[in-house]
């Protein structure tokens, strides 16, 4: 991706063209590298002091890779992060800890990264007392208690362990723990997608006002796309390792340009009978690819329902500017837009694995299965890459 | 309209345990389908959708568990059937797909010896025959090069290459009652979307009945003929899925619609959650088990009225509700959503 985000006055958090590749080793007596996956390959972009930035994907397309790339949790095999003009990724030792005060991240899944061997006061200090925050002990009491009240917890949890608490809870306490140290950045990885219904909403709204009291800046990674949209300005797509669109969160819904936007989009079922009967739908053929061998030129072009002979099977698009604040990277993005090109339907889609086309180059490999990959993972929500 | 394939009538499972009080997972369960048609049960974890499933196939453990009630498939009643029975109608005249393909499938054995497995079983079919029949049940299912695929085992193939999989077997004697427990939710949207749209095209085409369960309101939406919304083990409101999301009368429906962000819906506007968690239900012996987390809820709604408690009774044409104090809609005006009237 060689277009760089248009640089605002306040931005927070800046990456450029990271990469992050996993080495695929093979041999016993030699330890040989026989390729990468990339799960990261050149993402950039930027997100203003307050606002916040939306991920969306599906499993395996890199995006909690690249939030964890961005704490450094993971390490980029080349590209910076610049975290308030700091650049993260040269960071060592001591300054690299200190910065990490500034950036917090909420996991998935709440039971999965809370000890349950400590209680919830315990949980809570812990991260005070790493960064000599608080001000001794009476300090931190009353700090603890302040952030329950912020999360809406009763005081009387402090005494309990994680498993005592429901699922919402559980998060709520995951979050007064990202927020204990008066971050600048959250990153929220799936943060309520493990969630019921009923109480995803809560912790949305919790997030919400957190952000709003707190002054805090969010990257909100989530395959759940009418999550991203309730709670960000700018949302970015991301589909094997690279960003296909970009653009603010009204727009995107309003007119997705990436083929890949509009079939996500389209595959959200919503909960109203007359627009499930109405809407526009384009199905995907196939699966995703692997990350390890992805398709020449657009990545996307083995599912695409708006594939064209020229170009797309080549050629790779660049992540270019159409309209104000809108990145996408699609050779016919315009002719896409204008309707000039129409999509294959749901039916030829569905069949069309049987009937391959002739010249579908790619398809035979994207059928192909590289289980070690974990394209699918059995359990996506539960650990993507 | 036909006569149902599959009613559930009263259907109660209890898990009991030696030193404990019974639990009470599904409590007073009815519901039918006919041929061709398309039900949804749906709730959140814990409400005792896939206890229902299970129990309806016969597939719960005898020890500690008390199913009573009746399911009659075809006319048969499946609760007291001896095993041989149900052995004979599980995989031939009634197919279920469940959740997670991984664990449905055995990791051993190569998918196609799975498929034909149901075939040499239930249609006495000779192997050679089979094989052909599990190729162009693969082929139906829309997994590409189905003989090169018959012959991989299941962690060669993706998550979506999987559920169809499951769903080429389940489907392997053309059943006539097919129950689908969550068989999307694994799964990405984009693979979503083509498993919904191969189980349309199912029921269309063959006229299976559809038992599909489900927590995700959208799914219901798009799929689903009646629904069945269930809390606590019994089902609280039944309505065409029209009117359940034009007009949703049971506090709890309601407040399902408006906690869910819509990719329709204006941004920036505040979700409006349902407090408190599925947890603090209490007994429906005791009321109504949503009252609780019940914005509409009133003093009579945790008490018993003349003897029995909150029951389920007919609501308009088509519509049950377990409710006293039900949402009211005035006019129901045309297009207004269903967040927006449930307020």
């Amino acid at each position: 991706m060689t277009a760089v985000p248009t640089a605002g006055q306040d931005d927070l958090l800046r990456v450029e063209d990271l990469k992050v590749h996993f080495p695929i080793r093979k041999g016993v007596f030699f330890d040989r590298t026989v390729g990468h996956v990339k799960a990261v390959d050149g993402v950039s972009l930027t997100v203003p002091r307050g606002a916040t930035y939306g991920l969306v994907g599906e499993s395996g397309c890199g995006k909690s890779t690249l939030g964890r790339a961005i704490l450094r949790l993971e390490e980029p095999t080349s590209g910076r992060v610049l975290f308030d003009g700091t650049d993260v990724a040269a960071l060592k030792g001591e300054p690299l800890r200190q910065m990490r005060q500034r950036m917090q991240m909420v996991f998935q899944d709440p039971l999965g990264s809370l000890d349950p061997r400590q209680n919830v006061e315990s949980l809570l200090s812990e991260p005070l007392h790493a960064h000599g925050l608080g001000g001794g002990k009476a300090g931190i009491a009353e700090k603890i208690r302040g952030l329950l009240d912020a999360v809406g917890l009763p005081s009387a949890a402090l005494r309990r362990y994680p498993h005592e608490f429901s699922g919402g809870q559980r998060q709520r306490i995951g979050i007064a723990r990202a927020v204990a140290l008066e971050p600048d950045l959250l990153i929220a990885d799936e943060p309520v997608s493990a969630l019921d219904v009923s109480v995803q909403a809560q912790v949305i709204n919790l997030l919400e006002e957190l952000q709003e009291r707190l002054g805090l800046t969010y990257l909100v990674i989530a395959h759940d796309l009418a999550v991203v949209r309730h709670i960000s300005d700018v949302v970015g797509v991301m589909y094997l390792g690279s960003l296909v669109e970009q653009a603010p969160a009204d727009d995107l819904y309003e007119q997705p340009l990436h083929p890949y936007t509009r079939a996500l989009m389209s595959a959200v079922p919503v909960p109203d009978p007359e627009v499930e009967e109405q809407r526009e739908r384009i199905l995907l053929a196939g699966d995703l690819p692997s990350p390890a061998d992805p398709p020449s030129g657009c990545r996307f072009h083995t599912r695409c329902p708006w594939r064209q002979e020229t170009r797309c099977d080549d050629e790779v698009p660049v992540l270019r500017e159409l309209g104000p604040g809108r990145l996408v990277s699609c050779h016919w993005a315009e002719e896409i837009r204008d309707g000039v090109l129409h999509p294959r339907s749901p039916e030829e889609v569905l069949h069309a694995g049987i009937a391959v086309q002739p010249g579908a180059g790619g398809r035979a490999r994207d059928d192909d299965p590289t289980p070690f990959l974990g394209r699918e993972t059995p359990l996506p929500r539960a650990e993507q890459g | 309209m036909q006569a149902p394939v599959l009613e559930v009538e009263d259907l109660a499972v209890r898990f009991t345990r030696r030193g404990e009080q019974p639990t009470r997972a599904v409590d007073g369960v009815s519901f039918s389908v006919a041929p061709g048609e398309t039900i949804g049960l749906v709730g959140e974890s814990g409400c005792g959708k896939s206890v229902t499933s299970l129990a309806i196939m016969g597939l719960l453990p005898r020890r500690g568990v008390e199913v009573t009630g009746s399911v009659r498939f075809d006319g048969n009643d499946l609760v007291d059937a001896p095993d041989h029975v149900l052995r004979g109608l599980r995989g031939a005249d009634m197919g279920m797909v469940f959740q997670d393909p991984l664990s449905s499938l055995n990791p051993t054995v190569p998918i196609g010896t799975q498929v034909t497995e149901v075939l040499l079983e239930h249609r006495e079919m000779s192997k050679a025959e089979a094989r052909d029949e599990a190729t162009r049940l693969l082929d139906r299912v829309g997994i590409p090069d189905p003989g090169r695929r018959l012959k991989e085992y299941p962690h060669q193939l993706s998550g979506g290459m999987r559920q169809r999989a499951l769903i080429a077997m389940a489907l392997a004697c053309a059943p006539r009652l097919l129950i689908a427990d969550e068989p999307t939710t694994a799964l990405d949207v984009t693979i979503q979307a083509q498993i919904l749209e191969l189980l349309r095209e199912l029921v269309v085409d063959s006229g299976t009945a559809l038992v599909m369960i489900t927590h995700d309101l959208g799914v219901v939406a798009g799929l689903c003929d009646r629904v069945h919304v269930m809390y606590a083990g019994k089902i609280i409101e039944t309505a065409d899925r029209h009117d359940l999301f034009t007009r949703p009368r049971q506090p709890y429906t309601g407040g399902l619609l408006a906690s869910v962000p819509r990719l329709d819906s204006t941004r920036g506007a505040p979700l409006t959650p349902i407090r408190g968690s599925a947890r603090d239900a209490i007994p429906w012996s005791e009321g109504c088990a949503f009252a609780p987390r019940c914005d509409n809820a009133q003093d009579d709604c945790l008490t018993e009225v003349s003897g029995s408690t909150v029951p389920l009774v007919p609501d308009g044409p088509g519509r049950e509700l377990r409710c006293r104090h039900p949402l009211e809609h005035p006019s129901a005006p045309s297009g207004a959503t269903a967040s927006g009237a449930a307020r």
